[in-house]
C-alpha cells in the first residue's frame, strides 16, 4: 500500500481521461456506506471482490465452513462504471478498512469522507482517492489473485424452515451468548418451541425461545422440526452484521446448512444485504 | 424451591447478584421459610456478603418443607442470566427460579417482551452452610447515610485504590486512601475527604477510631444501594475488627462484613511469623481482645444429613470447641497463607516484611492458635473456617 497526500485536489477535478485506464470506477459521497457494511463481514483478512454491472459483492470465508457476503448494489454508488461483465480481485480487508477510515471515520453529521475507488484490471493495485475537507489521500492497495468462493449450494427450493425476525429481538441474545459453549444450536419447528437458540456451556445450558406469534416475528415458515448445531466460533462474527441490521432472515435447508440474511440500512436510508452461510457442526439425532 | 420475581424486583435481584459477584466466585443459596438468602464470601474469607429476600419480595415463594437444602453456584453463570442490566427493567417482565434437587439444577426462566423466553439451566454443587455471625447492636460506632453521599465520596478515589481508611470523631468522618507502609510515602498521593455529621441520617460515635478496609466490596454495595435508593448503614469498632455495611427495607436486607486492617505493626508481625514457624506461640495480648462480641465467624460445619439424629449443634453457642472444627480451621489458615505465597511474585522470606494482606491479618486476629484452643476453653469462640471441600479446590 502506498499513500500520497495532496492538498486542494477535489475528486471532481480528476480528469475523465484518467478514468480510461480503469476497468472499474466506483464513487461514494460517504465512504462510511462502504466501510460499515464491510465491517459486518470482517473476520478474516482476505476478501474476494466481484463487481458486475449490478454492483459489488465482497466475500470472506473461514475454514471452508463459513462464508459471508456483502452486497452493495450499483445504485448505492454515485458513480459505478464497469467495463467488463465481471471484474474480480482479492485484497486485504483490514488494510482496505484502515484506508477507508484514514480520516478518522468521523460520524459527525455533515462531515463525510468522499471516496473514489478505481481498479485498473488484473495485476493493478486497487486505488482509493479519499477526500475530506479539501484534503485528498490516495491509497494503493496491492491486489491478489482472486480465490474462487465456495459454493454452498444453498438453494431456496431446498429451504425447510425460514423465519424473519426484527434484528432488535436477536441482538440481546447474541450479545449474551454463553461463549463457553462450543456450539449454538438452532431449533426450528412448526410446533413448540418454534424458534429456539440453545447453548451448552460450562455452567449449564441456556435456551432462548421465540413464539411464532411474537410481534418481532415477521414471517414464520417452518415445515419440519430441525435441530442443528453450528460452531459458536464461526457464528460469532455474524453478530457484527446483526448489530447493523434491522431485519434478519434465518433459513435452514434440508442438509442443515444455515443461511442468515441481514437487511442493512445505511446512513442515507438505502438498503444493502449481508449474508452468512454456515455448515452444521454435526448431525443431531 | 420455586419462586417468581416480577417487575422492578427482577432488577433488584440482578443488582444484588452483581454486588455479590464483587465478593466471591460462588453464590451460596439456602432457601428458608423466612426468605431466600444469597451469600458470597471471598477466597481469603475476609469479606462476606448476604442478601436476604423476604417471601414478600417474591410474587410467589414456596419451598419444599424437607430438611434444609443448600447449594452453591458459580456466580459468573448467574450473572450471565442477568447480563444486560441496563435493559433488564424494560425487557424482563417476570423471572421464575426453580431449584430441582433431583436433577441437580437451578432453572432461571426470564419472561421477556415480545414473548421471548430465556431459560438458563445451571448446575450446582452441594455446599456447606455459610453464615457470618455478627451483632450489629454491639458496635460502638453506627452511621447511616444516603447512598449518594458515599458514592460522591468514593468517586474521588482512583479505581486502582484497594483500601480506604475511615476515621471518626464526635462530629466528623474522614475517608482517606490507605497507603502501604512499604510504599514510598514521598511518591504516594494522599486523598482525604471530610464529611460532617449532619450529612448523615444517623451519626453515633462511642469510640474515636479509624478502620481500613477494601474499597472494592464497598463499591459493590454502593452500586446496589444507589440503584435501589436504600440508605447504607455502617457499623465499626476498632482496627482489626470487621466493619459491617448494610441496607434494609421491608422485603430485603443486605449485609456486607469486611475485615479491617489491624493497625498494630507488632501484632501484624506476630501473625506472619506465626504462620511460618509452627507450632505458633500464642501472643500474650490475644486473649485480651474483646473478640467475642464483634468478630465474624463462618459456620462452615456440614449440615446434618438426613440420617443425623438430634438437633444440629450450633457451634458458635458452644462454650468449648470440638476438635474437628479446630483442625479444620487450622488447616484453612495455613491453606490461605499458602495461597498468598503463590500470589507473591518474589519468593516469600520468612523474616521479610509483614504481609499486609487482609486475609492473614484477619485469620491471625480471629483464630487463636490451635494449641491454645484445645487446652483453654474460650467463651463463645468464633472461627473463620472453610470446609475441606474448599481446600481441594485450591489452585
Amino acid at each position: 500500500m502506498c499513500l500520497r497526500f495532496s492538498a486542494a485536489m477535489p475528486l471532481s477535478t480528476q480528469s475523465q481521461a484518467d478514468d480510461e485506464q480503469y476497468v472499474l470506477v466506483a464513487s461514494l459521497d460517504n465512504a462510511r456506506n462502504l466501510s460499515n457494511i464491510l465491517k459486518a463481514i470482517t473476520f478474516k483478512d482476505h476478501a474476494i471482490f466481484n463487481a458486475t454491472p449490478n454492483g459489488l459483492k465482497v466475500t470472506v470465508e473461514d475454514s471452508k465452513c463459513l462464508q459471508a457476503n456483502a452486497f452493495i448494489q450499483a445504485e448505492i454508488f454515485q458513480e459505478f462504471t464497469i467495463k467488463e461483465d465481471l471484474v474480480g480481485f482479492q485484497v486485504n480487508l483490514t488494510v482496505l478498512l484502515d484506508c477507508l477510515n484514514i480520516f478518522g471515520g468521523s460520524s459527525v453529521p455533515g462531515v463525510s469522507t468522499a471516496l473514489r475507488m478505481c481498479y485498473g484490471g488484473y495485476g493493478f493495485p486497487l486505488t482509493l482517492f479519499l477526500e475530506e475537507g479539501g484534503v485528498v489521500t490516495v491509497c494503493k492497495i496491492n491486489t491478489q489473485e482472486p480465490d474462487e468462493p465456495i459454493d454452498f449450494e444453498f438453494c431456496s427450493t431446498n429451504v425447510t424452515n425460514k423465519v424473519i425476525l426484527q434484528s432488535e429481538s436477536l441482538k440481546e441474545p447474541f450479545s449474551e451468548l454463553d461463549m463457553t459453549s462450543e456450539v449454538l444450536q438452532i431449533t426450528m419447528s412448526p410446533s413448540q418451541p418454534y424458534f429456539r437458540l440453545s447453548t451448552f456451556g460450562n455452567s449449564g445450558n441456556a435456551h432462548y425461545d421465540y413464539p411464532k406469534d411474537s410481534d418481532m416475528m415477521e414471517l414464520f415458515q417452518c415445515t419440519k422440526t430441525q435441530t442443528n448445531r453450528y460452531k459458536m466460533s464461526l457464528l460469532k462474527p455474524s453478530t457484527k452484521a446483526l448489530a447493523l441490521s434491522c431485519k434478519v432472515s434465518v433459513r435452514t435447508d434440508s442438509r442443515g446448512f444455515l443461511s442468515l440474511q441481514y437487511l442493512v440500512r445505511n446512513d442515507d436510508g438505502q438498503i444493502c444485504f449481508v449474508e452468512y452461510y454456515c455448515c452444521p457442526d454435526e448431525e443431531v439425532e | 424451591m420455586d419462586c417468581v420475581v416480577t417487575g422492578g424486583n427482577v432488577k433488584v435481584l440482578a443488582k444484588a447478584i452483581h454486588s455479590l459477584s464483587r465478593i466471591g466466585d460462588e453464590l451460596y443459596v439456602e432457601p428458608q421459610e423466612d426468605g431466600l438468602p444469597l451469600r458470597s464470601v471471598n477466597s481469603s474469607r475476609s469479606a462476606y456478603a448476604c442478601f436476604l429476600f423476604a417471601p414478600l419480595f417474591f410474587s410467589r415463594y414456596t419451598i419444599t418443607s424437607e430438611e434444609a437444602f443448600r447449594c452453591k453456584i458459580a456466580i459468573k453463570s448467574v450473572q450471565a442470566v442477568f447480563r444486560s442490566l441496563a435493559s433488564l427493567e424494560k425487557t424482563v417482565e417476570k423471572c421464575h427460579i426453580e431449584l430441582d434437587r433431583k436433577k441437580n439444577r437451578i432453572t432461571f426462566t426470564l419472561y421477556c417482551k415480545h414473548g421471548l423466553l430465556k431459560t438458563h439451566n445451571l448446575s450446582f454443587q452441594d455446599s456447606e452452610s455459610l453464615q457470618a455471625v455478627f451483632d450489629k447492636d454491639s458496635y460502638a460506632n453506627v452511621f447511616r447515610a444516603q447512598p449518594r453521599l458515599l458514592v460522591d465520596t468514593v468517586v474521588h478515589f482512583p479505581p486502582s485504590l484497594e483500601e480506604v481508611t475511615v476515621a471518626v470523631s464526635d462530629d466528623r468522618m474522614w475517608f482517606r486512601n490507605h497507603v502501604d507502609d512499604e510504599a514510598e510515602l514521598s511518591k504516594a498521593m494522599l486523598t482525604e475527604l471530610c464529611l460532617a455529621s449532619d450529612e448523615f441520617d444517623h451519626f453515633a460515635v462511642r469510640a474515636h477510631s479509624s478502620v481500613t478496609f477494601c474499597l472494592k466490596e464497598l463499591r459493590g454495595l454502593l452500586v446496589f444501594a444507589e440503584s435501589t435508593g436504600l440508605p447504607i448503614s455502617m457499623y465499626f469498632d476498632e482496627p482489626g475488627s470487621p466493619v459491617v455495611l448494610s441496607v434494609t427495607d421491608s422485603v430485603l436486607e443486605g449485609n456486607f462484613v469486611l475485615a479491617t486492617l489491624s493497625d498494630d505493626p507488632n501484632h501484624r508481625k506476630n501473625n506472619t511469623r506465626r504462620a511460618h514457624t509452627p507450632p505458633p506461640p500464642p501472643p500474650d495480648d490475644f486473649m485480651n481482645d474483646d473478640i467475642d462480641s464483634y468478630l465474624i465467624a463462618m459456620d462452615t460445619s456440614m449440615a446434618p444429613g438426613p440420617s443425623a439424629t438430634g438437633p444440629p449443634t450450633p457451634p458458635l453457642a458452644e462454650p468449648t470447641y470440638s476438635k474437628q472444627p479446630v483442625a479444620a480451621s487450622h488447616r484453612t489458615r495455613i491453606h490461605s497463607e499458602e495461597e498468598e505465597e503463590e500470589e507473591e511474585d518474589e519468593p516469600a522470606d520468612s523474616d521479610g516484611p509483614p504481609n499486609k494482606k487482609f486475609c492473614s491479618l484477619f485469620f491471625g486476629s480471629v483464630l487463636p492458635p490451635s494449641s491454645q484452643m484445645s487446652t483453654q476453653p474460650v467463651k463463645s469462640q468464633v472461627v473463620l473456617a472453610s470446609d475441606s471441600e474448599d481446600d481441594t479446590q485450591a489452585e
